[in-house]
């Protein structure tokens, strides 16, 4: 009896905790997302309350969209984000298969030099990074945005990726190449759609610091044509710190794209990252 | 029996090896040459030995903004170690429970915050502590709290403490989800022979589970360090390259990017900011030496 008692106030306790940090994590996100939907007195007068029939207004989101180009910073973010995606995916598992499949003198060493860069962070190299942009001639471009988004996220999505490969079953590539099927044929049929898996992993690691990162486009891509989204919105806010409205509307417009795409994939993400932990 | 030549070797390393060397590699490289050099006004650069160095731990100007970004890092990843970890420690005790209801859910809101940018959360807790629009203070009041709001944000004991905290409530997903994962790979086995013996849920949590979880705590310990001490973003966007009030909210990161771009009077130098840089990267290197020297060493992973 007792004993029931007390595991029915463990369970309690258990479901207050979590609810209470739950509550406490979703809080300001959803309070900014229904302020935004609010007119300027509905914003103070209430800030805690849905917006009703009286205090429903997008003036904020016609203003955003009126004075920023928010739509061209958010192309601009897409193309960084899913090119350098696709590029670090492609060349990481070129690398990695490379490395876990032909031993050759100096592969070790190979492996630790590109392994470097999951530690040490990319940003401490900026000062020479912004002299190369500038002698490349990259500077405003995003093409040297991405050239360094691949070099950041190479070095980890290698690792994840040589993981998954030395689990493909060995017979799978010898009866291939006694086949008589090449090398780049057994990579590109075989190699990679066998990997699927693991692109679910290795795009949570690489996909969000890019599409959050202010520093590069901060530094090396700071122009209005090609500003991403995060450095857009904090720039807007900058100048219209004192409009609450149009600084409501930005900072949803930023959160809602990354809350949509969640909603359909957070339990891939989830289960790529329970899954790339363990290893 | 060698199946694959020179040449298949060279193209499937090629793009990753270049993209990073040039990228990655040699800009790291070469900003710990630049910090040995220095920048005439005509924008040459010669050779300056550990000039840079000297002046950014001796001179007193240089070397006090220094020593305080570098204090307010340390003080920034103490209290991600003793806050942050540890609520993503018991969070994820509580989400490895059998039969909690709705884990799934709580986990994944909880771990939404860390998807987001770090500016847009660093303006939204401006907004949210801001007196101006007082929602904090009204909350406080509810619960009787409403003479302790203080604008946290912009006084000089605190700002830097809220910044963290900001940060926490942001980041406390991570660790979460990874202790979790190390968590749920204990074969179910043990945790049952430990029941059959009559151990206390406490019991096994301490003596059993957290032993085995124990290389996964060093990895979170690590992977806060690289990233307390590379962190810029937040304290930017919140309180810009100033790091206000009064340098009281200064980093690191901050401390370099006005160190290389220049504020106010002081003119950015690139060769000055590649010695701090440099600091930097010894200092994160450090760390990282230490966890794998160390820890890693002694806490051999388990494998079951």
């Amino acid at each position: 009896m007792t004993k029931n008692i007390g595991k029915l106030s463990a369970t309690a306790f258990t479901q207050l905790i979590l609810a209470l940090f739950t509550l406490v994590s979703v809080f300001p996100i959803v309070l900014i997302i229904i302020n935004a939907f609010k007119s300027r007195d509905g914003i103070f007068d209430n800030p805690l309350a849905f917006p009703t029939p009286e205090t429903f207004s997008l003036v904020g989101f016609t203003k955003v969209l009126d004075k920023s180009p928010f739509l061209h910073f958010f192309g601009n973010s897409l193309t960084v984000t899913l090119v350098s995606l696709v590029l670090i995916l492609l060349f990481a598992a070129m690398a990695a298969w490379a490395l876990s499949e032909y031993k050759f003198k100096g592969s070790r060493w190979l492996a630790i030099y590109l392994a470097f860069g999951i530690m040490v962070p990319i940003r401490l190299g900026t000062v020479s990074i912004l002299e190369l942009a500038v002698k490349l001639e990259l500077v405003n471009t995003l093409t040297i945005l991405i050239l360094v988004y691949v070099a950041q996220g190479l070095p980890l999505a290698i690792m994840i990726l040589s993981e998954f490969m030395q689990q493909i079953p060995k017979e799978l590539k010898e009866a291939a190449r006694c086949d008589g099927v090449g090398e780049f044929k057994i990579f590109f049929q075989i190699i990679l759609p066998l990997i699927r898996p693991a692109v679910a992993t290795v795009a949570v690691f690489t996909m969000v610091p890019i599409w959050n990162d202010l520093w590069f486009p901060l530094i090396l891509a700071p122009g209005e044509e090609t500003q991403t989204v995060t450095l857009g919105v904090q720039q807007f806010i900058g100048q219209y710190v004192t409009d609450w409205n149009a600084v409501l509307a930005s900072l949803s417009l930023a959160v809602l794209p990354v809350l949509v795409m969640y909603v359909f994939a957070s339990r891939q993400l989830i289960r790529g990252i329970t899954a790339g932990a363990v290893k | 029996m060698k199946r694959f030549s020179f040449w298949h070797v060279v193209i499937f390393l090629a793009p990753a090896f270049l993209i990073y060397t040039v990228f990655s590699a040699y800009p790291l490289l070469d900003t710990l040459r630049q910090g040995f050099y220095t920048t005439s006004d005509t924008g040459q650069q010669s050779w300056a030995g550990i000039a840079n160095y000297t002046k950014l731990l001796t001179d007193p100007q240089w070397s006090e903004s220094f020593w305080n970004a570098m204090w307010n890092n340390v003080k920034f990843f103490l209290i991600h170690m003793c806050i942050q970890n540890p609520i993503g420690l018991l969070l994820a005790a509580l989400l490895s429970l059998k039969g909690v209801k709705g884990a799934k859910a709580y986990q994944t809101v909880l771990f939404l915050p860390t998807l987001l940018s770090v500016v847009i959360i660093g303006f939204i807790w401006q907004l949210i502590l801001s007196p101006l629009w007082g929602v904090s203070e009204s909350l406080m009041t509810h619960v009787g709290l409403g003479e302790h709001f203080a604008p946290w944000l912009g006084q000089e004991e605190t700002a830097l403490i809220t910044l963290a905290l900001i940060s926490v409530w942001q980041f406390v997903g991570i660790p979460m989800m990874l202790i979790y994962a190390s968590l749920i790979a204990i074969p179910e086995e043990i945790i049952e022979a430990a029941v059959v013996e009559g151990a206390s849920p406490w019991r096994i949590f301490w003596t059993i589970r957290l032993p085995l979880i124990l290389p996964t705590l060093g990895l979170v310990t690590i992977l806060t360090f690289v990233g307390n001490f590379n962190a810029f973003d937040l304290i930017y966007s919140v309180k810009g390259a100033i790091a206000g009030p009064n340098f009281s909210t200064d980093i690191l990161g901050t401390f370099f990017y006005r160190t290389f771009f220049g504020y106010q009077s002081q003119v950015g130098s690139a060769t000055m900011g590649a010695a701090v840089a440099t600091t930097m990267f010894l200092v994160i290197l450090a760390g990282v030496g230490v966890y794998s020297f160390f820890i890693q060493r002694k806490l051999q992973r388990h494998s079951f």
